[in-house]
């Protein structure tokens, strides 16, 4: 269990103050907690995408650890030849024995779920001492928008807007977790920024997992999802008690529930906070909603059961 | 303090020739982000009621420019040199202690 | 190449690829990232086969892809370890995006290439469309004739990727299945002699420094980008002297001299052939048997492609009447390969220069004969006599 506020607060920032990522952005809070839950040292690596582009524009960093960036659709494979850099050099007596460095890797939903796919896959069955970190705000944010496929069914983007015939994006996210955990990993969880304690205990365990780990988290961008800033926690908590959004943990294959809302939420409650989906509030797409929430429950239900929760 | 006052060192030298520069595009410190203040970027400030603060550091783990100041577990300010005015500390902070409100710098 | 062996080393009858393994275990770096593909996936089968026993303390990245292997190549050595992979053809392609990560970020990787066709249509056999096309990816290249030269190549890259002045990577490159699959004759260095060579590497910024933390492939826009590519010229710029006086240094421990390029018989020709590789035995064949019916040619083979040695290129063959350069790739600008570009360019400002052709050749394997270089020089000659140059382009050995 990660230590109280208190206590975290006390160490240095990972991630630093001066980064130009937009007011109110949410993946400079998951990745300083994912960097807080640890007092090892870390290396991270991370793919193209809004966190690298806003964090390390020459000469400003925002990394006070080793960090590097390499090209988009492989954050896993350089982190995993970080890695083997590190395998090696300690076999060798180069770095000393009682040193351990922790491994990092951050993408976006597009360098993850998308063009990273691949190498992300192979790094994880290789069993690389690594965590990968999947920063999901459910489209290709530093382009402009663009959908990938975690963008959600029926939101616009600007390769899916909602126009005079078409209602968004037509397909539904794909199960990236799932994929993940039927990798046979030691670790596989899902979080949401919202709940720091749950994050920075996910991503603390995937740190000192011995092997693969990989964590998803939701971390909205307020641009492409059309939201006030001040607003993105309370989102979460909506994309969580609608079930939008599941929190989860797949430890050695057992799947476990780590939240589950008393009351369910319409996803209504959770689209109409956000102007992506303002259309499918119009005359004529209840029918759109309908499925929305009918695939949504549909998918609860199935974690429910592979957690043994369906109680 | 504002803007400009901090001095925060950066081993590349501002507009250095290529003779100069490190090799690599490497930045050889961390942290030198520190060196650029985006409060400028602030249209709402959040003002502080040190009086109602508990201390709770809500506002500190999820602010997103880690401009919250945090002193031996105590909060004790915002850095208003890095502070985006985004509101995320103001909402995070407990209804019934509400120590952090957002103003509009301008008005 | 001098034929005069300093010590009596024994020579050891092994394949192109058995000897750019054999250079591998005997660099013995820190990892090696790679993923198969034929011809070079015999040299990354070899140096397995040596990490299964022990014989390295090689940390081996089984990538799923050449794009990982270079990613994680270059991720191991940001880290500050010694970082290598190898590949061919398609590989090469797949990684392309990542040579140029890999030179701007200054990672000194090395990397053995069998050169191979390129698709479509797909063909496993050589020619040097893949690594021509990677000729502006910020890479040094080295060409080597035969098994001997690709062993002989390998160990010197390391000290020119690592030296100060350049940290950039290096390909080393035998030819596909001519010499990466056929037996010679190579003398072998002791183990203790190549780790004397080639040092330790101490990185400047590894990342796994993690008390000092840095930042690797940052975002560059207009204010530092142009400076940053700057400094990569000049890398390369520099890379020529360092070249040399790491050849010096090999030769002193081998007896085997290397420089940017091989002349035969070339200083008081009127005709030669400028060519790279493993073609270079057959021309210099057909030079000896020329020779003897009277006829002035010789040969320059091409050692470093890159940087470009143009001055000494032109150095070494104003004096003759014609050339023809040898091209085993196409650059499809309508106007031949790489090298013929290059070459004439190079001699764009001189006034004294030789008449010049350009012939593509041996595209995907296809053989390169005595026959063949033979009626080049006919052609050289045919030229001097009538003083006309005729098409610049020709193609050497296709059908009509
Ligand atoms: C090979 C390649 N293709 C396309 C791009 C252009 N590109 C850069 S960032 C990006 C989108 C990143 O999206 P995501 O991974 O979701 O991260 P986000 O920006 O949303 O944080 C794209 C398409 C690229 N850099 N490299
Ligand atoms: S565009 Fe979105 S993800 Fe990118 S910095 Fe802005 S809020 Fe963050
Ligand atoms: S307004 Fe936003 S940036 Fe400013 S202190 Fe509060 S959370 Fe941080």
């Amino acid at each position: 269990m990660v230590a109280p506020l208190k206590q975290l607060s006390l160490r240095p920032d990972r991630l630093t103050s001066g980064h130009r990522a937009c007011a109110g952005c949410g993946f400079p809070i998951a990745l300083k907690m994912v960097l807080m839950s640890t007092e090892d040292p870390v290396v991270v690596a991370n793919a193209t995408g809004c966190a690298e582009v806003c964090t390390s524009i020459f000469p400003y960093t925002a990394w006070d650890v080793p960090w590097i960036h390499s090209a988009f659709e492989n954050a896993a494979a350089t982190i995993s030849g970080v890695e083997a850099a590190y395998q090696s050099l300690k076999r060798q007596g180069k770095i000393a024995s009682d040193k351990t460095i922790r491994f990092v890797a951050f993408g976006g939903d597009g360098g993850t779920y998308d063009i990273g796919f691949q190498s992300l896959s192979g790094a994880m069955e290789r069993g690389h001492n690594m965590l990968y970190v999947c920063y999901d705000n459910g489209a290709y944010m530093n382009t402009g928008i663009q959908r990938s496929s975690a963008t959600p069914y029926g939101a616009s983007t600007s390769t899916s807007p909602a126009g005079k015939v078409r209602q968004g994006k037509v397909q539904y996210r794909k199960d990236l977790a799932a994929i993940m955990a039927a990798h046979n990993i030691p670790y596989v969880a899902q979080a949401s920024i919202h709940n720091h304690r749950d994050l920075m205990n996910k991503a603390q365990k995937g740190l000192e997992t011995d092997g693969p780990a990989f964590l998803n988290v939701l971390a909205p961008c307020r641009l492409g999802w059309g939201f006030d800033p001040k607003n993105i926690l309370d989102i979460c908590k909506l994309a969580v008690d609608s079930t939008f959004w599941t929190l989860f943990e797949v430890e050695d294959g057992k799947w476990k529930l780590s939240y589950k809302p008393r009351n369910k939420v319409q996803v209504t409650e959770f689209l109409k906070t956000q102007s992506r989906f303002k259309h499918l509030f119009k005359k004529g797409n209840e029918e759109l909603l309908e499925q929305i929430q009918a695939d949504i429950d549909a998918k609860w239900e199935e974690l429910l059961e592979r957690c043994g929760a369906n109680a | 303090m504002s803007a400009g006052e901090k001095v925060i060192t950066n081993p590349v030298k501002a507009n250095a020739g290529w003779k100069e520069l490190p090799i690599g595009g490497i930045i050889p410190q961390g942290g030198t982000a520190r060196g650029f203040f985006t409060g400028g970027w602030r249209s709402l400030t959040p003002v502080w009621d040190a009086e109602k603060c508990i201390s709770c550091l809500q506002c500190w783990i999820f602010c997103p420019d880690m401009a919250i100041q945090v002193e031996g577990g105590k909060m004790v300010g915002i850095d208003l040199d890095y502070c985006k005015g985004c509101g995320i500390c103001a909402a995070a902070c407990p209804p019934r202690t509400a120590a952090i409100k957002m103003v509009n710098e301008g008005a | 190449m001098a034929v005069k062996q300093k010590t009596v080393a024994e020579s050891h009858a092994i394949t192109g690829n058995e000897a750019v393994a054999y250079a591998m275990r005997q660099i013995n770096p820190d990892v090696v990232a790679a993923y198969p593909i034929t011809p070079a996936t015999e040299i990354v089968q070899i140096f397995s086969n040596y990490h299964a026993d022990g014989l390295v303390d090689t940390e081996m990245v089984l990538v799923e892809s050449e794009h990982s292997a270079m990613s994680a190549t270059i991720g191991a050595s940001a880290a500050g370890s010694r970082a290598m992979t190898a590949t061919s053809s398609q590989g090469l392609l797949l990684m392309h995006e990542m040579l140029y990560v890999a030179s701007g970020t200054r990672t000194p990787i090395v990397m053995p290439v069998v050169n191979r066709a390129v698709s479509a249509p797909l063909n496993i056999h050589c020619d040097h469309s893949d690594t021509m096309g990677s000729r502006d990816s910020g890479w040094i290249q080295l060409y080597g004739e035969n098994a001997q030269e690709g062993y002989d190549n390998l160990i010197q890259s390391i000290r020119i990727a690592e030296h100060p002045d350049v940290m950039l990577p290096v390909m080393t490159m035998t030819d596909g299945f001519i010499t990466s699959h056929g037996m010679e004759n190579v003398f072998l260095l002791e183990d203790e002699e190549v780790q004397a060579f080639i040092g330790g590497f101490k990185a400047a910024y590894p990342l796994l420094d993690t008390d000092n933390p840095v930042t690797f492939g940052p975002v560059d826009f207009t204010d530092y980008y142009f400076e940053h590519r700057r400094q990569v010229f000049e890398a390369m710029v520099n890379a020529k002297q360092v070249i040399l006086d790491v050849a010096k240094e090999y030769e002193r421990l081998t007896g085997r001299s290397y420089g940017f390029f091989e002349t035969y018989r070339l200083d008081d020709a009127e005709m030669a052939i400028v060519v790279l590789s493993s073609a270079a035995g057959t021309t210099r064949f057909v030079v000896d048997q020329l020779r003897k019916q009277g006829m002035k040619v010789g040969m320059l083979k091409l050692r470093v492609f890159r940087p470009f040695p143009a001055t000494e290129l032109v150095e070494a063959l104003k004096h003759v009447g014609a050339i023809a350069i040898m091209d085993r790739a196409d650059s499809l600008s309508g106007e031949g390969g790489p090298v013929g570009a290059e070459l004439r360019a190079a001699f764009y400002n001189e006034e004294k220069r030789p008449k010049a052709v350009n012939y593509i050749y041996g595209l995907g394997g296809r053989d390169v004969t005595i026959h063949h270089i033979e009626s080049v020089y006919k052609d050289l000659a045919n030229i001097l006599e009538t003083g006309v140059v005729g098409p610049t382009v020709r193609h050497l050995g296709v059908r009509e």
